[in-house]
């Protein structure tokens, strides 16, 4: 019937965003604060954040985030590619901070980098093409280097272990965004390791899930056909490149993105009136390979704003809450209001129902 | 004995809970919980004659097993308050989040306001146990999902129409469900059906509406004067068929 067995064991995952409309920086402790508060839901091998605006002096550059193994050979083949399709403007190795609970395992570099758009013809933007054919280059072909971070002024920070050793690690409190989403994992179909933490990024898209994507074989195929490259040993990177390919390459709004990943039911598409119900059968009928199933609440974000969905049968908890120019999105309202113990108008979105914050502009 | 007042603020839920347990074996009739948020099973398991008043958001799981105490929450709570409660009450003056009531066994569970999905999923009854779930405004899709015993009921109090999500009694093989005012067929899950409501029915229910009432401090006479829909199962067994056959 429509109940998983997941659902009555402890098959969880904390995810929380939150979006500062008006676009004033919030520093990384509150969020910090809000994960741990959610620890039952997660087992200590993943944690991760990403934050939006913390690089306001390289507005022009896509700062890409490496897990390199040694800073050996899987560097300069990166390098050299880099060099090849484009300019680096700044690198380095991103600032940590030793954890008694947290093992080293990969080394964290960033760079900023410009890629040479002429290079690709035929694209409206050719700059993300060239960056993604990179970030997917790189994944695929160069061991012992991961881009988990692509976008422009923004970042994710991840790794294996608790949420407040991973924040401690990077000290998220250095860094300051207008949205920021975080996750706690408890991995349970694949192993947990630094590549696997969430957030899931490409290029603006940022990505935090709990639950899982039964239909990952029918949607890897569909993003692979559409030149995407599945690397991360989990099943949410394919909504980061999903996002991507109907927010970004075909031009779809938010809404629309949620209504092709988790569609209506046909009995409700059926009753709708005449102009809706054609606009929801074509999607169905467009989008089927897009279309995912299993128990899963989503949030995303990009530099314009966050959305948040759930599948269409619930199966994973969402709230949401507001105060002012701010917007929450989490598993729990305990953790909304650690971060902000006056948020009003809370509320639980229906199945499906996408529920978006956009920066005013 | 006096009343005991915990401030939980920044507490795990493990010492949170010896406390209560300590305090209730010592013969404490009254605890007063401040500063809650976020905490998961608070009062699990637990026995005896005593009051617990919660003042903030508990975590999922509240009153999990419980059995005999009286848990009045001031404020929301996360998923699946009462989950397998066996006896005595929850009062949530607020509301609660999915699968409120989880194979409930006993007792009641009260929400003022709203509740998530799956309320009073797999729901059971025994003889003289009959666990009630009563909400006072909506509940979403799939509300009694598998239940076999017990009593749901929704008064959606101040919202119009009161149930617009499906699967309501999806998979019912036991217990009532009853929702105040009509509710449309397509919203029926499989093995649910709509009977009708009397005036026996009400004369039933009214102790149960009056008691809630009570405890908020409500207006019963709206409710005794107004039109329900009773969902029940189609058949005891109504997937006998499914897996076996002759």
């Amino acid at each position: 019937m429509y109940l998983q067995k997941q659902f009555l064991v402890v098959n969880m995952c904390g995810i929380i965003g939150v979006i500062d409309r008006g676009q004033s920086g919030m520093d990384g402790s509150g969020i910090k604060e809000a994960l741990s508060l959610m620890n039952e839901r997660g087992s200590g091998e993943g944690a991760g954040y990403v934050a939006y605006g913390i690089y306001p002096d390289y507005p022009d550059y896509y700062a890409l985030h490496v897990f390199y193994d040694n800073l050996v050979e899987p560097k300069k083949k990166v390098d050299d590619l880099l060099e090849k399709w484009g300019r680096v403007f700044q690198q380095e190795e991103i600032p940590t901070y030793e954890q008694p609970g947290l093992r080293k395992k990969h080394i964290p570099w960033r760079y900023f980098y410009k890629p040479h758009k002429d290079l690709v013809v035929g694209s409206s933007t050719p700059e993300d093409d060239l960056v993604k054919t990179l970030v997917m280059d790189i994944n695929s072909r160069i061991d012992g280097a991961l881009v988990f971070s692509s976008g422009i002024n923004m970042g994710v920070f991840k790794a294996a272990g608790w949420p407040e050793d991973v924040a401690n690690f990077y000290r998220i409190q250095d860094y300051k965004g207008y949205i920021w989403l975080a996750h706690n994992r408890y991995p349970t179909n694949t192993p947990g390791w630094w590549g696997g933490a969430h957030p899931f990024n490409l290029l603006d898209w940022s990505v935090v899930h709990n639950g899982e994507i039964t239909s990952y074989g029918t949607n890897r195929q569909y993003v692979e056909s559409n030149g995407y490259k599945c690397t991360m040993s989990t099943d949410t990177e394919v909504v980061a490149y999903l996002f991507d390919i109907l927010g970004r390459r075909h031009g779809l709004s938010e809404d629309l993105v949620v209504k092709a990943l988790a569609p209506p039911f046909w009995d409700e598409i059926d009753a709708m009136p005449e102009r809706q119900r054609k606009i929801d059968h074509a999607m169905r009928l467009t989008y089927g390979a897009a279309q995912m199933n299993g128990p899963f609440a989503i949030v995303v974000a990009t530099s314009q704003g966050i959305v948040g969905f759930t599948d269409r049968i619930k199966l994973r908890p969402l709230v949401v809450a507001e105060n002012g120019n701010k917007l929450y999105i989490s598993s729990e309202e305990a953790a909304i209001r650690v971060m902000d113990p006056d948020v009003q108008n809370i509320r639980m979105p229906r199945a499906g129902e996408p529920v978006i914050g956009r920066v005013i502009v | 004995m006096e009343k005991l007042v915990i401030d939980a603020k920044g507490m795990h839920y493990t010492p949170l809970n010896k406390q209560i347990r300590q305090a209730v074996a010592a013969g404490v009739k009254e605890i007063e919980i401040n500063n809650v948020l976020g905490q998961r099973f608070i009062a699990n398991g637990l026995r005896g004659d005593v009051k617990i008043t919660i003042n903030g958001i508990p975590g999922g799981d509240l009153c999990m097993f419980m059995n005999g105490p009286e848990c009045t929450v001031h404020g929301d709570c996360e998923h699946a308050p009462g989950n397998t409660m066996d006896g005595g009450m929850i009062i949530v003056h607020g509301s609660a989040g999915d699968a409120v009531a989880h194979s409930m066994r006993g007792g009641k569970v009260y929400v003022r306001n709203n509740i998530g999905y799956r309320g009073g999923i797999h729901m059971k009854g025994y003889e003289s146990k009959k666990p009630t779930l009563v909400i006072g405004g909506i509940s979403h899709a799939f509300l009694g999902e598998y239940m076999a015993g017990g009593l749901i009921l929704v008064l959606g109090m101040g919202s119009q129409p009161i149930m617009r999500d499906r699967g309501i009694g999806s998979g019912i093989h036991g217990g009532e469900i009853v929702i105040r005012g009509t509710v449309a067929d397509r919203l029926l899950g499989v093995g649910a059906r709509k009977t009708e409501f009397t005036e026996s029915d009400l004369k039933r229910l009214s102790p149960v509406i009056e008691d809630f009432c009570s405890r908020f401090d409500l207006d019963p006479s709206p409710l005794m004067n107004t039109n329900y829909t009773r969902i029940v199962p189609s058949s005891t067994r109504p997937f006998a068929d499914k897996y076996t056959w002759e």
